[in-house]
């Protein structure tokens, strides 16, 4: 590595673009495409009657109007469930249009296409879906009870149920040391529902070229390559006739990895019929009601600890809430589930959970994916312990610490991959000191008797959560560089702003020791590459950072050895520089990378200057051997894959001030510090963007956000009025450190960064306002106006 | 999202626009700063026949001071009031209220008129109309009428402005010496409509006692409540008014309801405390006018 790009904090490239309004995204491709608009469910739990479209036809510039009598063959089934797992007993999908019942509000009905959105509205207006309208199922607890069925054929509404256990070193397990304990506790937390809400909602664009039967979609989605797969197999077509590109992705936050969403398999098949380009953007209210949502949680805990605040064992027992379909699996409460033990050691460990369905939004992954739910329990828990024992709160979590010596640390669990639970990398202590350090905690105590005597009523709080980051099973790299020097890079996942033009191009020029600009990068197009899996779980930077990486590496070493015959110099001596191979020490000898990818290819007609060059380089071609040789491809190019045994752990620590007011109840956020491990640095730039973003959406989380179903079923807030996202007004300053633990599994070193910064939000600020109140915090988010009542009923 | 079929409308004079609005009667709706208007018709809550968009009578866009105050005009945005050094100086409540008013690109757009038509319980202009005693001055073709603002606020996004009528402009009477305003809410985010807010008027008589003490409550009731509570904070110099019982007697008078974002009793409470904490503005400001 000559050219040192990989660390530097790199100005991302994508921004000129993104910031000056010229990214693409979905709804700024096919402006003269036609639009596909939806007739959704107004009822949480109904009957579909009859759909009377009569009224509509006399809609001008109406082209159809689909319902599910008219799909064909494998289009009429059940959306396929991505992830099964074994306690998923009873998993559920959606059909793309309702099939006889719908079960959330916002469930698509009838698909309508026509000459632009408005007259597709228009129609959409003059259907009539006569309804049956049954009493829905609302809320997790009354789900639990199942009184009342989402699905006649899932009993209890159970869709999963599954146990954990991870008995102590000497095999006692978790209730009995729970009995036994000097000390033990026992409480409820809830957690409430949120979502993705990405700026740009979903979108698909169809265009079928009927002479070449061949079909294009363009989707905002995080995983192109399985949308493909997707359409072709729904759609009957031969995978190598169906393109899939993810342009500019406004927000993704985990909603578009589920695929494919019922819009993305239907207006393919709509632009097929019709012979048209049809498209469909999704409006702000179809995002609330019609993708899906996160968080929701009801969780038990009993503790047993010793005089120290040392974990003995630990209780969960987790209802979970689904929403009406399972389409992603039970990912989120496993997870939940498996990652709350955070940098502890538990001594035993029991967690069991319960997955019902409810008559509302379908649950799937959203950013931090059940880690904060896991993070809010564990570290509640932590807080409650040190409260009961009168201890420091860091303290506590200092005495329960999985020390640096520990690693690689078992945790005795199975991971959301189905690997077992073992973390490979970390400095939990040294995190710890270095987040006292950076908020001043052990000084806090006598700020905050200053503030008293002015009557100001501050708080602080502290939470910490281990991430399982990169899962697998792989990601890929195409790298190649052509005969005008310039590096092409590719890799199937998909971007949605995070930066990975910059990160992946300071990988390759670092790799190469070619500068950054000759680096161009492409991601989430199906022309370029076309074996991904997506862009979730904190991966792409050490799943496709690598994959690049090994690819690069490829690409390299076919360099050296091409420029060593050249040069007639052992390849082992050569270097690149700036884009030049050199025989190390003798700047002299050199040849270009650009004259290299020349002589790569046999085939060189002067089509530029440097291929004509490059003919001083070619020595006479071996008769007796062909031109091009055995084991050898044309072309200066290299793909390679990287598929790692199990997840890395990246870490982190989050602590924050926040002030109360003692007669509005309003809390603010004094400061807010972060301690990240991540690994090895790509670009630290990059990573403190991915942190502020996640605590803003953490923000959100722990004081905002929520989804206000009433008892019909109806969500009474689905815009962004009453949906209270965060603005920058909102969001404090996020003061950050980097601490950098390498992950020994994978070539770079690195750890995910993506999620990190959410996960332990609601838990801070929930620890700091209980500080400041002196009240327990045990829900969230938490309100002005449930912090009067909550002072209300302690006085 | 996209608003059901309408005629477009965009008279080039008041004459002409007020002729549109006669011929569209029940079906015709003004469009101002389009900043509450468009959202209802995007979700298809609203859905005139006919939309009669002002935005070219630019007359109407004058800020200007009137003997015994401001007159608006229904085309002034709230960020050309906002920033009106006149305004500021006749009636500073204007600015006070106009900070709280949604965000600046909003305010680019929203006119300070279409704000009193549209009537919002939670909205601040309509407080500061109710509070002064101003009012709105609505024409329709061949007359015109003053109503004034007890009169205008008829109920929930219900206003006085009948069928065919166009707002052209509202009167705000000027501060009278040695009075004070001052405005305070709480508002879940930076801009949002306020979960309570209050504005406070405290007039001051020669002996720098309080002769008027008059206060206007936003979301804590179907119209903007005024409240005088000069009785119950005592004829006292400000120092020694009760101004903790003037809060409890605007309390007392108020109706606040539950919803998503807080609790009938927390709207209570806070409207006291903020009452309390803009009255003692304004009584501050009164002492130094
Ligand atoms: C995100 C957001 C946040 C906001 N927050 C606040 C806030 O905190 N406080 C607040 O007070 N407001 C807030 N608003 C509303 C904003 O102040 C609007 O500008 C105002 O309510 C309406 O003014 P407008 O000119 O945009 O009216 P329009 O939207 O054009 O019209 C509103 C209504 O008034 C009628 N109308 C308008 N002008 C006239 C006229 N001259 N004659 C007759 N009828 C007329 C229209 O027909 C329509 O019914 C917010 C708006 C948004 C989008």
């Amino acid at each position: 590595m000559t050219t040192k790009l990989f660390g530097e904090p790199v100005q991302r490239r994508e921004d000129p673009r993104l910031l000056t309004g010229r990214g693409r995204y979905l709804d700024d491709l096919g402006p003269d495409a036609l639009a596909a608009a939806f007739v959704r469910s107004p009822h949480a739990h109904a009957l579909i009657r009859d759909i009377d479209v009569s009224d509509a036809l006399d809609v001008d510039g109406l082209v159809a109007i689909y319902t599910w009598e008219d799909l064909p063959d494998r289009l009429a089934e059940p959306l396929p469930l991505l992830i099964p797992h074994p306690a998923l007993t009873h998993g559920r999908t959606a059909h793309p249009l309702a099939r006889e019942r719908v079960r959330h509000v916002g469930e698509p009905v009838v698909m309508v296409v026509a000459r632009d959105r408005y007259l597709a509205e228009d129609a959409c207006a003059l259907i009539r879906v006569d309804y049956e309208v049954l009493k829905p199922v609302v809320g997790v607890e009354e789900a639990a009870q199942g009184a009342r069925l989402v699905h006649d054929d899932v009993p209890g509404n159970v869709g999963a149920h599954l146990v954990q256990e991870a008995p102590a070193a000497d095999g006692r397990d978790a209730r009995e040391l729970i009995e036994d304990a000097p000390h033990t506790l026992a409480f409820r937390l809830d957690v409430e529902r949120s979502a993705s809400m990405p700026l740009e909602g979903r979108g698909v664009y169809a265009r079928w070229d009927a002479d070449d039967s061949s079909l294009r979609v363009y989707s905002s989605t995080q995983t192109s390559t399985s949308v493909r797969m997707a359409v072709a197999a729904k759609l009957g077509l031969p995978l190598p006739k169906v393109e899939v590109i993810a342009p500019d992705v406004g927000g993704g936050f985990g909603v578009k990895i589920v695929h494919p969403w019922p819009e993305e398999v239907l207006v393919p098949w709509a632009a097929m019929l019709l012979g048209r380009e049809v498209k469909w953007a999704e409006d702000r209210r179809e995002h609330f009601i019609s993708s899906a949502h996160e968080r929701a949680q009801v969780q038990f805990v009993r503790v047993g600890f010793d005089d120290d605040g040392r974990l003995l064992g630990l209780e969960v027992t987790i209802l979970h809430d689904h929403g009406a379909y399972t389409p992603y699996g039970i990912i989120v409460p496993i997870i939940t589930s498996t990652q709350l033990p955070g940098p502890y050691k538990l001594g035993a460990y029991r967690v069991e959970f319960s997955s019902v369905y409810t008559n509302t939004v379908q649950v799937t992954p959203y950013r931090g994916a059940g880690r904060p739910q896991a993070v809010f329990c564990m570290e509640r828990t932590m807080d409650r312990i040190a409260a009961h024992l009168g201890l420091d709160r860091t303290a506590v979590r200092a005495a329960n610490f999985i020390q640096p010596d520990e690693f690689p640390y078992d945790q005795g669990l199975t991971f959301q991959d189905g690997r077992p639970l073992i973390y490979d990398s970390g400095d939990y202590p040294e995190s710890l000191r270095m987040l006292k350090e950076l908020i001043g905690w052990d000084a806090f105590p006598a700020e905050k008797e200053r503030a008293a005597a002015e009557g100001r009523r501050i708080g602080i709080g502290v939470g910490c959560y281990v991430e399982g980051t990169g899962v697998g099973p792989y990601e890929g790299g195409h790298v190649q560089i052509t005969s005008d020097g310039r590096v092409h890079v590719s890799t199937g996942l998909t971007s949605q702003g995070q930066g990975h033009e910059t990160v992946f191009a300071q990988i390759a020029a670092t790799e190469l020791g070619v500068p950054l600009e000759r680096v161009s990068v492409v991601t989430g197009d199906t022309r370029r590459f076309g074996y991904a899996v997506g862009t979730f779980a904190s991966r792409a930077a050490v799943m496709s950072g690598n994959a690049i990486a090994l690819a690069c590496r490829k690409v390299r070493e076919k360099a050296l050895r091409i420029a060593a015959d050249a040069l007639e110099a052992d390849p082992r001596d050569l270097e690149i520089t700036d884009g030049m191979v050199h025989v190390a020490g003798s700047p002299g000898a050199a040849i270009p990378l650009a004259t290299v990818a020349v002589l790569s290819n046999p085939l060189r007609y002067a089509f530029d200057a440097e291929a004509a060059r490059a003919t001083q380089f070619a020595g006479a071609s071996s008769p007796d051997r062909p031109p091009v040789d055995e084991g050898e491809e044309p072309g200066l190019e290299g793909r390679d894959y990287y598929s790692p045994i199990r997840s890395t752990f990246a870490s982190g620590m989050h602590a924050a001030i926040v002030e109360t007011d003692p007669l509005t109840a309003e809390i603010r956020i004094l400061r807010y510090a972060v301690v990240h491990d991540c690994g090895n640095l790509v670009n630290p730039m990059i990573v403190e963007g991915q942190i502020h973003g996640g605590v803003a959406q953490g923000v959100g989380g722990a004081l905002y956000e929520r989804m206000v179903y009433d008892g019909h079923g109806q969500l009474l807030n689905a815009s962004f009025m009453d949906f209270l996202m965060p603005y920058a007004t909102e969001v404090p300053k996020v003061e950050t450190a980097h601490l950098q633990t390498p992950s020994p599994l994978n070539p770079l070193g690195i750890k995910g960064a993506g999620e990190a910064g959410v996960i332990p939000v609601s838990a801070v600020i929930a620890s700091a306002v209980e500080d400041a109140e002196g009240i327990p915090i045990t829900r969230m988010p938490l309100s002005p106006s449930e912090l009067f009542d909550l002072r209300r009923a302690a006085s | 999202m996209k608003p059901p079929p309408f005629d477009y409308h965009r008279p080039s004079s008041l004459g002409e626009a007020l002729d549109v609005l006669a011929g569209t009667g029940e079906d015709g709706k003004v469009l101002a700063g389009g900043q509450s208007l468009i959202p209802l018709l995007n979700m298809r809550l609203a859905a005139p026949a006919h939309l009669v968009d002002i935005n070219r009578l630019t007359d109407l866009a004058a800020v200007e001071e009137e003997p015994g105050g401001l007159r608006v005009g229904a085309l002034a945005r709230h960020s050309r009031v906002e920033r009106s050094a006149r305004a500021a100086e006749v009636q500073p409540l204007l600015g006070q209220a106009l900070r709280l008013v949604a965000h600046p690109v909003i305010r680019n757009r929203g006119t300070v008129v279409g704000s009193l038509v549209h009537a919002d319980p939670a909205a601040e202009l309509p407080a500061v109309l109710a509070l002064l005693g101003g009012s709105v001055r609505l024409a329709r073709r061949g007359g015109t009428r003053d109503v004034p603002a007890a009169g205008f606020f008829t109920g929930p996004l219900e206003s006085a402005a009948g069928p065919g009528e166009l707002a052209v402009s509202a009167f705000f009477p000027a501060l009278a010496p040695r009075s004070g305003t001052a405005f305070h809410e709480v508002a879940r985010r930076h801009g949002d409509y306020a979960l309570a807010g209050v504005a406070a008027l405290v007039g001051l008589d020669d002996d720098l006692r309080v002769s008027v003490a008059r206060v206007a409550c936003v979301s804590v009731g179907p119209v903007p409540l005024v409240a005088d509570v000069v009785g119950a904070c005592g004829h006292r110099p400000p120092a020694s008014a009760d101004w903790a019982g003037a809060a409890r007697a605007v309390q007392d008078r108020i109706e606040p309801e539950t919803d998503i974002h807080a609790t009938a009793d927390y709207r209570r409470h806070l409207t006291g405390v903020l009452a309390e904490r803009a009255l003692r503005d304004a009584a501050r400001e009164a002492l130094h006018a």
